[in-house]
């Protein structure tokens, strides 16, 4: 009879910290709203009772960025607004991950134009890019269990702590 | 009378100078006259009683690219009295690009005029507040002329550092 078998027994798990941390982190995100237009529809579908974003532990959206470490950034972005999702995303607090919803937010989508920025991906780091127009909730609800699948195999030792100097952050314009 | 008729003396015996024509297209009416007499033509439509157009709808341009007067400016407006909605048109030139402004006869036209100057433009002489409304105030350049790529030019709107 092994340790780990003993320890089972009398009822202790033994695993990894850094296992746990990922579990409990992937299993609680908070996600940003960052709704600018019609996707952002399909993102509080997303959360209703139907498809329910609550199953994946990300019912809490939170309204300040502060408290988030997830962006999804649901909508056409505009030149002008940039400026405004590029000062939220600074303000949340690290780790943090970006869901490019839909496809004016990839690529800008049906608006190639002068005014719309053709794919945040220009001035955020995107980690999911979410297909459709706009894409349906389950469609989110997918890209949400790409993003626990990529913090599940964080480990503590990726986010080591910046200087000041070092973090990219934008001062007060 | 037929309205249109009425409109059209009353124009021609107030305003003889202002090379006015008068055309109609799918039974809208339209007034072109020189941009010179916008605002008295379009004080004068609002202000007489048997006319009473109180509403100014909108105001724009059209770029017809290589006409010899580039720009026509033009104004929607309506009557509720009459239940008639008529256009007028000025042309103006790329070369002086100024045309009066008409927010001192519906202050509607304030933030279409700006519009219209954020477009194209085209400077609406006397305007109280003449700044860009949508772009950023330090674009350079007018996105709905002929001329503007549809994408518009690199590295002209400022983006946030990555």
């Amino acid at each position: 009879m092994g340790l780990e078998a003993k320890l089972n027994s009398d009822g202790f798990l033994v695993t990894q910290l850094d296992a746990v941390v990922a579990w409990a982190r992937k299993n609680s995100v908070y996600p940003m709203p960052m709704g600018i237009s019609c996707c952002a529809i399909e993102m509080m579908a997303s959360a209703d009772p139907k498809y329910d974003i609550a199953r994946f532990g990300s019912e809490v959206m939170r309204f300040t960025p502060r408290q988030c470490d997830l962006m999804i950034v649901a909508g056409t972005v505009t030149y002008k607004m940039s400026h405004v999702v590029r000062k939220i995303y600074d303000q949340m607090p690290d780790p943090k991950w970006v869901i490019a919803m839909g496809a004016c937010t990839s690529t800008g989508g049906m608006y190639r134009s002068y005014s719309v920025v053709q794919g945040i991906d220009q001035f955020l780091p995107v980690d999911v890019y979410l297909a459709g127009c706009p894409p349906r909730p389950d469609n989110l609800l997918n890209a949400l269990i790409q993003i626990q699948n990529k913090i599940g195999r964080t480990r503590a030792r990726d986010f080591q702590n910046l200087k000041l100097p070092e973090l990219n952050v934008i001062q007060n314009n | 009378m037929e309205l249109k008729q009425l409109i059209s003396q009353k124009l021609q015996t107030s305003f003889p100078e202002a090379e006015l024509e008068f055309s109609e297209f799918r039974n809208e009416f339209n007034v072109k006259f020189n941009k010179k007499f916008v605002n008295p033509i379009c004080k004068f439509l609002k202000e007489d009683s048997e006319l009473e157009f109180l509403l100014c709808e909108d105001v724009t341009a059209v770029d017809w690219a290589k006409r010899k007067n580039r720009f026509t400016v033009v104004y929607h407006i309506f009557s509720l009295k009459l239940n008639l909605r008529i256009a007028l048109k000025a042309d103006v030139d790329e070369t002086d690009c100024v045309i009066d402004t008409v927010s001192s006869v519906w202050k509607t036209s304030n933030w279409q005029e700006r519009e219209t100057y954020d477009m194209y433009g085209i400077k609406f002489k006397n305007h109280p507040d003449l700044r860009r409304i949508y772009m950023p105030e330090e674009f350079e350049y007018y996105p709905l002329r002929k001329d503007f790529p549809l994408l518009g030019i690199p590295g002209s709107l400022p983006l946030p550092k990555k």
